[in-house]
């Protein structure tokens, strides 16, 4: 199986059941640099399994997913957690500051965890907490932010380490309209500047605008939406 | 939307010519479909007909005279009117997308690729405004709202009948 042309992540005959229910039944995906691809459709369709196995969190039962050229299922869990750690960012809809970190130290952490001094990794982090208008909260702890600003501290924590590739699962599911469409103009604007590619799982119309493209997932299967019209 | 209504609103807050008016109203309402002079002066005919507006002053040009409109008591009476009334709701009872799916379900064609196909022509749309929203003002952003709102409830109703097109097909091929 080749991946399309100038992908960067590619996934091609994606199978997943978790006991006898089917997750995944074919999907197939691909994303090229630059670009944000949004992955929809309805509850229990498969799209968080689909983020997930693209991710290399979830090992799919079949199927093959290529990153940059390399096959996933041919690295080590280890190769592969570093990976995660260098080149992939993430964003979900909830939990993820460490509540005992100020904001700034929450957005260092990913380069802290490569082993960048503590100066220089939050140094890093302030300029990425000014691009997501957050740096006011460097000395906040998670709890005494609104959910709004919140999330954008956890996109300025995914873009951090400039990765190649951000992962958002529902990453305005716990907002409302203004705070989520704020968090989506700042986390594509930032995306498109580093030109990193986006996955964005969402079952909402108004964030996938912000997209370049759809996919839709239904049933474990996977439809580009691009060859449809 | 009433052109006549919203001509005489812009008028009330003083007079103007035609072309200003013109001007005014493609600025703010008419982003995507600006008014044809033909259609701001057979307006102004009619308003001055019906005593809602009068010419204050003629002034002589090289072209054709350029009247100076200003609005009536009866005007500001008529605007008022206008604005305190509520608008209707549309039903959306008569839709084509839903006779478009009925009729494929009928015809034991593909009902669930007329709703992704629609879907995907939706979000190219949703996509055209958002942009749009992004780089305009705070106008742009609510003239944009307004339509991304309609678009995602449409979307939403296209999501549920995806869901149920089984049980649809059901009661309509009975």
């Amino acid at each position: 199986m080749t991946p399309p042309p100038g992908s960067l992540l590619a996934a091609q005959e994606l199978r997943k059941a978790y006991g006898p229910t089917v997750a995944l039944d074919g999907a197939e995906f691909s994303i090229h640099p630059g670009e944000v691809v949004a992955v929809m459709g309805p509850s229990g369709s498969g799209k968080s399994t689909l983020l997930h196995c693209l991710a290399g969190i979830v090992p799919p039962d079949s199927g093959s997913i290529t990153y940059n050229g390399r096959e996933l299922a041919t690295m080590s869990d280890a190769q592969r957690s570093a990976l995660r750690r260098s080149e992939f960012g993430f964003v979900f809809q909830f939990g993820q500051l460490v509540p005992e970190l100020t904001c700034v130290e929450n957005v260092a952490l990913p380069l802290r965890l490569n082993g960048t001094s503590r100066k220089e990794a939050e140094r890093t982090a302030l300029t990425w907490m000014e691009r997501l208008e957050v740096d006011d909260l460097r000395k906040k702890r998670p709890g005494e932010v609104s959910g709004g600003q919140g999330q954008r501290v956890a996109v300025a924590r995914a873009l951090v380490t400039s990765p190649r590739m951000l992962f958002a699962d529902e990453p305005t599911g716990a907002l409302d309209s203004l705070n989520g469409e704020r968090v989506m103009e700042l986390l594509t604007d930032a995306a498109r500047s580093t030109n990193a590619a986006v996955v964005l799982v969402t079952h909402e119309a108004r964030v996938a605008a912000y997209s370049d493209r759809e996919i839709v997932v239904r049933d474990g299967k996977s439809r580009d939406m691009e060859r449809v019209v | 939307m009433s052109i006549g209504h919203t001509l005489l609103g812009l008028l009330e807050s003083g007079p103007c010519h035609g072309y200003d008016l013109k001007r005014a109203f493609d600025e703010k309402f008419g982003h995507d479909r600006p008014l044809h002079y033909g259609q701001v002066y057979s307006t102004m005919s009619r308003l001055l007909k019906h005593g809602l507006v009068e010419v204050e002053g003629i002034e002589p040009g090289g072209g054709p005279e350029r009247k100076r409109y200003a609005i009536t008591e009866a005007g500001i009476t008529d605007v008022q009117q206008w604005l305190a009334t509520p608008e209707k709701p549309e039903p959306y009872l008569q839709s084509t997308l839903y006779t478009k799916v009925v009729l494929a379900l009928l015809t034991r064609r593909n009902a669930a690729d007329i709703l992704d196909t629609q879907r995907a022509e939706h979000l190219r749309m949703m996509r055209i405004l958002t942009d749009r929203k992004r780089k305009g003002d705070l106008a742009d952003q609510l003239i944009c709202d307004h339509a991304l709102f309609h678009l995602e409830a449409d979307l939403r109703w296209l999501e549920l009948t995806a869901a149920r097109l089984d049980k649809l097909a059901e009661v309509v091929v009975k």
